[in-house]
């Protein structure tokens, strides 16, 4: 961390207090009136709140870049004992970019979701539930302290919950949603657990001066089960299980792709630019912390390269176009917590900055897609599309800047936040930085090419859904969904160009402003020509993904179709997304119902009754006497008890006195 | 406030003014007897808001003590007093019952009268367990509750009721007499019922642990902890809704008090003996009962079971023995009270409609009862312990509390919280998602005396949620105090 030279101010400030609050309270209003008195117009008041949210948190942000930060309580929340926690603000460098990334993201997406939510029963409740993400995913970032990061990242996937689950009248929409809920708890059965390690080690749940207090943890261990386990591990470990949770990184990354069961611009805000980055954010504000444990680093790079890997491989499998999306945004998820788990957090906090709009963008993309194509029987397959890039031009123009972008392609977002990371992870000093790089340009390819798979089977060719179609012709999206696509496409070129390296003549100004308070790992570069040749080696790997995109998917169609039938068990192995789901199904809820069976069925054996009387007797004892015999035993049973506990307790008794 | 001002005996006589006028009213006049119920509950309310805003945080003892004689040749005063431990739970009694009677206002239709005049009766014998300072008086109330909650159940109830109330009697009553017993052991070792006088007293360790043990029979049946906990599925199951919703908000919530109030200061010594008992049995209740409601086909027996589940907590918390867990324990009460009850009514309203508790005949309630879905939405939100609600403060504070004292139980008790969203968020899909059911549509919507139960119920759980420093500053003092016993 680079020792910091700002005004920090620690009273009550309105504009800050007012960023997360205006959508807060346009949500309720939406909420309580939207049903009756709104109703298509539901929008407007979270519409207007999110455009007042962001305008106030770029002046925020230009307060902080004028060296000014906050940190206030608003009031004390929870007091008990020695424990204390307010609710509160801290605006520094990384949660003022969270916070305009965020709001910005969030009305482009309010925006845009007036055209794609336009007609549906639930639009008040949408604008509403969206609202209310937005409002707590800023009280997330926007926390000093543990319990409020908490109480935000509870939140976010509450609404998450709300939103997977918005058609509720779907099975799988319902499923998706208990799914994402439980899994998520899981990791938060972990994070939990951290914070109260923290606050019995360090006294205190405030980011600051948990800070402080970490070096009197430098050398502690605690015994468990006959090991000396390495407290900044155990607590880093803990805090990294909620990460794992909300960022869906293996092995609870099976949530993520269910999720987009949701509405589109849902998939877009939460399950890719803003919530499931959550997890890298806190690993990011902690990283004090996470550098004391050199095994808490090994931990997070290799989670994130394996998921990285893992998504990567499904990804060109899948027909499903926002499935396909969905893997890339874990992969590219893992991508951040391998930067992170390189000492490099700044790298991952700009790749997560530059990832939220292409990702963003792809997924607006294929919602106009899916608008155009919500009369098929299922508008999210790729295989009855084709050909679209004749029938929406700004469409076919905005995802093609988003694909190009997160292939790393030289001169959009993508290329510098992911090279940065591959840079950082060749040249940083933890032993495992080459073994993190490696996997991650190989997988750079794999990322294009899957990227590009979705882009041409989408766009080029001819058109194959005219059938389900009953003949009619997609078209373009309306103004007020292109309108935001061209202003994310915009973010989506020039995102990156905040933090281009000092090799490319920039000041990699986006690091340096996080590094003030983000930790920072001296990564040395020996020389910029071997810097140019690693650039030069990420980009050819995102040109080979494309091209073999292109001469499968566009020259040679049939060889697609060789593949999977060549490879049959491969095939069905990545198809099967590496039979996760069901390996979890028979290892994890399986046996908890079959749990939750046996225990129903101990307590009604040993207490006699058969509460299910089961049909034969029911049909051949009249319910009456059955009760009343079973009436009789019962009384008796109890009244001996009653009598030896009385006697026992009485013997005891007067022996004793 | 003088000890002659004598507002705690109006605050637990005053529906005894309801009582009376009801014996002379015609039993025909439904409308006028509820009308006096809700009324004398509404005042009563009151007189405990105005206790709590004239209580003084800062003193640990206790406060509007009233001391006159009762039965003098045994030395037993009428006794009251309130402290920082006793306090939410007289404004507690009286809410719930003010809100049972508007919730049963339109479902109890027969032997009306009776039925209010045990509701009344009742939350004399509430209150009047949380007051008693003296062992015979508190005997007497924490008796007198079983008579009128046994006719609430064995008559309103449903078709299991006899079995039921049965059950429930026998269970309580039979770790009552080992409380008895006890009591009268201690007034033969030191001959006073004086809660006041006995916190001072010492016992040989034998005997106390004898005590502690007649003490937390009584105390463990009605929490009820596990194993002794299959009485409240089928007293909840038969009870009607107001039963179910003085059972979920007062009546366990006596086990918990009793714990704080007698096992810790009284036996300190065999209570720090017990600790790993009761932890374990507490975790065991977390677990096993959590787990039983992922397997439940019956509304109101899961939410029973998710009760025991949630108590599991509140004894985990008071027996780890440190500030942050026993405010967290006693919050959880307050909190458990006003979200499960919320659930039984919620239940109930359904149940009005329906007259089914299966969780199968129901489907897609969301599409056709979206105001009902939402309350219960907050109130399954409450139950899961999301941050915000009340829910989170209590358990959160209890998994800390209990993380100071002991790592390994609060990381199994945690795992609770995995199930408990489980086991919520999967009724709540059985019951309000998915397409709806053809019967489901049509229902007749919540009618004025069902909202006005309910609304105020969402209320606490977002106050207290989102400021429950108010809540936990009233017990400080007065738990610093027990803790001293301790040190």
């Amino acid at each position: 961390m680079v020792e910091k030279s700002f005004l920090v101010i620690t009273e009550f400030d309105l504009s800050v207090f007012l960023v997360p609050i205006l959508p807060f309270v346009a949500s309720i209003i939406t909420l309580i009136f939207g049903k009756s008195y709104f109703k298509d117009k539901s929008h407007y008041l979270p519409v207007l709140s999110l455009f007042l949210s962001f305008l106030l948190s770029l002046k925020v942000l230009y307060e902080v870049l004028q060296g000014k930060v906050y940190n206030f309580d608003l009031y004390t929340w929870v007091i008990a004992g020695s424990f204390s926690v307010g609710l509160g603000f801290q605006v520094d460098p990384l949660s003022a970019m969270m916070c305009a990334m965020v709001t910005s993201l969030a009305f482009l997406i309010h925006v845009y979701s007036i055209g794609y939510m336009h007609g549906d029963p639930g639009y008040y409740r949408f604008f509403s539930y969206i609202s209310l993400f937005t409002f707590s995913m800023l009280m997330l970032v926007l926390s000093n302290n543990l319990v409020q990061l908490y109480l935000g990242w509870e939140l976010v996937g509450l609404c998450s919950y709300f939103l997977i689950g918005f058609w509720y009248e779907k099975k799988s929409a319902a499923n998706a949603a208990i799914k994402a809920f439980v899994v998520n708890r899981i990791g938060d059965f972990g994070f939990g657990l951290g914070i109260f390690m923290v606050f019995y080690f360090l006294g205190t749940v405030y980011y600051q001066e948990i800070f402080a207090r970490l070096p009197q943890i430098k050398e502690a261990y605690l015994p468990i089960l006959g090991y000396e386990i390495h407290v900044p591990f155990l607590m880093a470990f803990l805090l990294f299980c909620g990460a794992m949770g909300k960022s869906a990184q293996f092995p609870l990354h099976v949530w993520l792709p269910d999720a987009m069961e949701g509405p589109t611009p849902v998939s877009a805000l939460i399950h890719a630019a803003t919530m499931v980055t959550a997890g890298v954010f806190m690993v990011s504000r902690l990283s004090p912390l996470y550098v004391m444990s050199n095994e808490a680093m090994a931990l997070v790079a290799f989670v994130g390269a394996f998921t990285c890997f893992l998504a990567a491989t499904i990804a060109p499998t899948q027909f499903d176009i926002k499935r396909v999306i969905a893997y890339s945004t874990l992969s590219q998820l893992g991508y951040m917590f391998m930067a992170c788990g390189v000492g490099a957090f700044s790298a991952g906090m700009f790749h997560l900055f530059t990832h939220a709009y292409f990702k963003a963008l792809l997924f607006l993309g294929a919602g106009s897609v899916i608008h155009a194509m919500h009369h098929a029987p299922d508008p999210n397959d790729i295989r009855y599309m084709g050909g679209l890039k004749r029938y929406m031009p700004i469409t076919y123009v905005t995802m093609l800047i988003a694909s190009l972008s997160i292939s790393g392609i030289p001169g959009l977002a993508g290329f510098f936040s992911k090279d940065e990371i591959l840079a950082m992870a060749f040249f940083s000093p933890y032993p495992w930085g080459k073994i993190i790089w490696a996997i991650g340009l190989f997988v750079a390819s794999l990322t294009a090419f899957y990227t590009f798979r979705v882009f041409f089977k989408a766009f080029h060719g001819e058109f194959r859904g005219l059938v389900v179609l009953h003949g009619k012709e997609p078209h373009e999206s309306p103004k007020v969904m292109t309108i935001p696509l061209i202003l994310i496409a915009v973010g989506a070129i020039f995102s990156g160009w905040l933090g281009i390296p000092e090799a490319l003549g920039g000041g990699a100004n986006f690091q340096r402003f996080l590094e003030q308070v983000v930790y920072h790992t001296e990564i040395t570069i020996p020389n910029h020509s071997l810097e140019y040749t690693l650039m030069v080696l990420s980009v050819l790997a995102g040109l080979i993904g494309i091209s073999v995109a292109y001469i499968i998917y566009v020259k040679r169609p049939n060889l697609e179709r060789l593949f999977s039938a060549n490879f049959r068990s491969l095939y069905q192995f990545l198809y099967r997304k590496w039979y996760f789901d069901e390996i979890y199904h028979y290892m994890f809820v399986v046996p908890t119902f079959f749990l939750a069976r046996t225990v129903v069925n101990l307590i009604l054996d040993t207490f006699i009754i058969d509460h299910t009387v089961n049909g034969a007797a029911k049909t051949t004892l009249s319910f009456g006497t059955l009760l009343r015999k079973v009436h009789v035993g019962i009384v008796n049973y109890y009244l001996i008890s009653i009598v030896i506990g009385l006697i026992i307790y009485f013997a005891i008794l007067y022996y004793l006195y | 406030m003088g000890a002659d001002f004598g507002l705690l005996s109006l605050i637990l006589w005053f529906p005894l003014i309801g009582i009376i006028l009801l014996f002379f009213i015609d039993r025909k006049k439904n409308i006028t007897i509820k009308t006096i119920a809700l009324i004398v509950t509404l005042i009563d309310f009151f007189l405990s808001l105005y206790l709590l805003y004239f209580f003084n945080p800062n003193v640990p003892s206790f406060q509007f003590v009233e001391k006159k004689n009762w039965i003098p040749f045994l030395n037993s005063y009428y006794h009251l007093g309130v402290d920082g431990i006793s306090i939410l739970f007289i404004p507690l009694a009286t809410l719930t019952t003010l809100l049972c009677i508007l919730i049963s206002w339109y479902s109890i239709k027969e032997k009306v009268k009776e039925f209010y005049l045990a509701l009344l009766f009742t939350n004399i014998a509430m209150v009047g367990v949380f007051l008693a300072l003296d062992l015979l008086l508190f005997y007497f109330f924490w008796e007198a509750i079983l008579i009128p909650m046994y006719l609430i159940i064995g008559i309103w109830g449903g078709p299991r009721r006899i079995y039921s109330t049965l059950k429930f009697f026998l269970y309580t009553f039979f770790g009552s007499v080992f409380l008895l017993i006890a009591i009268i052991y201690i007034y033969h070792l030191h001959g006073t019922f004086d809660y006041q006088l006995l916190i001072s007293k010492n016992y040989s360790f034998a005997v106390e642990k004898l005590l502690f043990l007649g003490f937390l029979l009584a105390f463990a049946v009605k929490v009820p902890m596990w194993p002794v906990h299959t009485w409240l599925p089928d007293a909840h199951t038969e009870a009607p809704t107001a039963g179910s919703v003085i059972l979920a908000g007062i009546l366990i919530k006596m086990g918990g008090y009793g714990m704080v109030r007698f096992l810790l200061p009284l036996f300190p010594n065999a209570s720090q003996y017990f600790i790993p008992l009761i932890l374990i049995l507490s975790v065991i209740a977390i677990v096993y009962a959590g787990l039983a409601c992922l397997w439940q086909d019956d509304l109101k027996r899961l939410i029973a079971y998710s009760s025991v589940s949630h108590m599991g907590f509140v004894t985990l918390g008071i027996f780890s023995l440190n500030p942050v867990a026993i405010k967290g324990a006693i919050l959880q009460m307050i909190n458990h009270g006003i979200v499960t009850g919320a659930l039984f009514m919620c239940v109930g309203v359904i149940y009005d409609r329906t007259h089914t508790r299966a969780i199968n005949y129901y489907g897609g309630l969301a599409s056709t009862f979206p105001l009902y879905a939402a309350f219960f939405m907050v109130f399954t939100l409450a139950s899961i312990g999301l941050p915000g609600t009340n829910g989170f403060i209590g358990e959160f504070l209890i998994l800390l509390g209990t993380f100071l004292s002991n790592k390994v139980m609060a990381a199994l008790a945690a795992s609770g919280v995995i199930i408990g969203a489980a086991y919520m968020l999967y009724l709540y899909k059985r019951v309000f998602f998915e397409k709806p059911k053809s019967h489901l549509y049509g229902l007749e919507p919540m009618k004025l005396a069902e909202l006005a139960a309910i609304i105020p119920m969402v209320f606490f759980v977002f106050l207290i949620g989102l400021y429950p420093k108010y809540f936990l500053d009233l017990m400080t003092s007065s738990v610093n105090q027990v803790l001293l016993y301790f040190q």
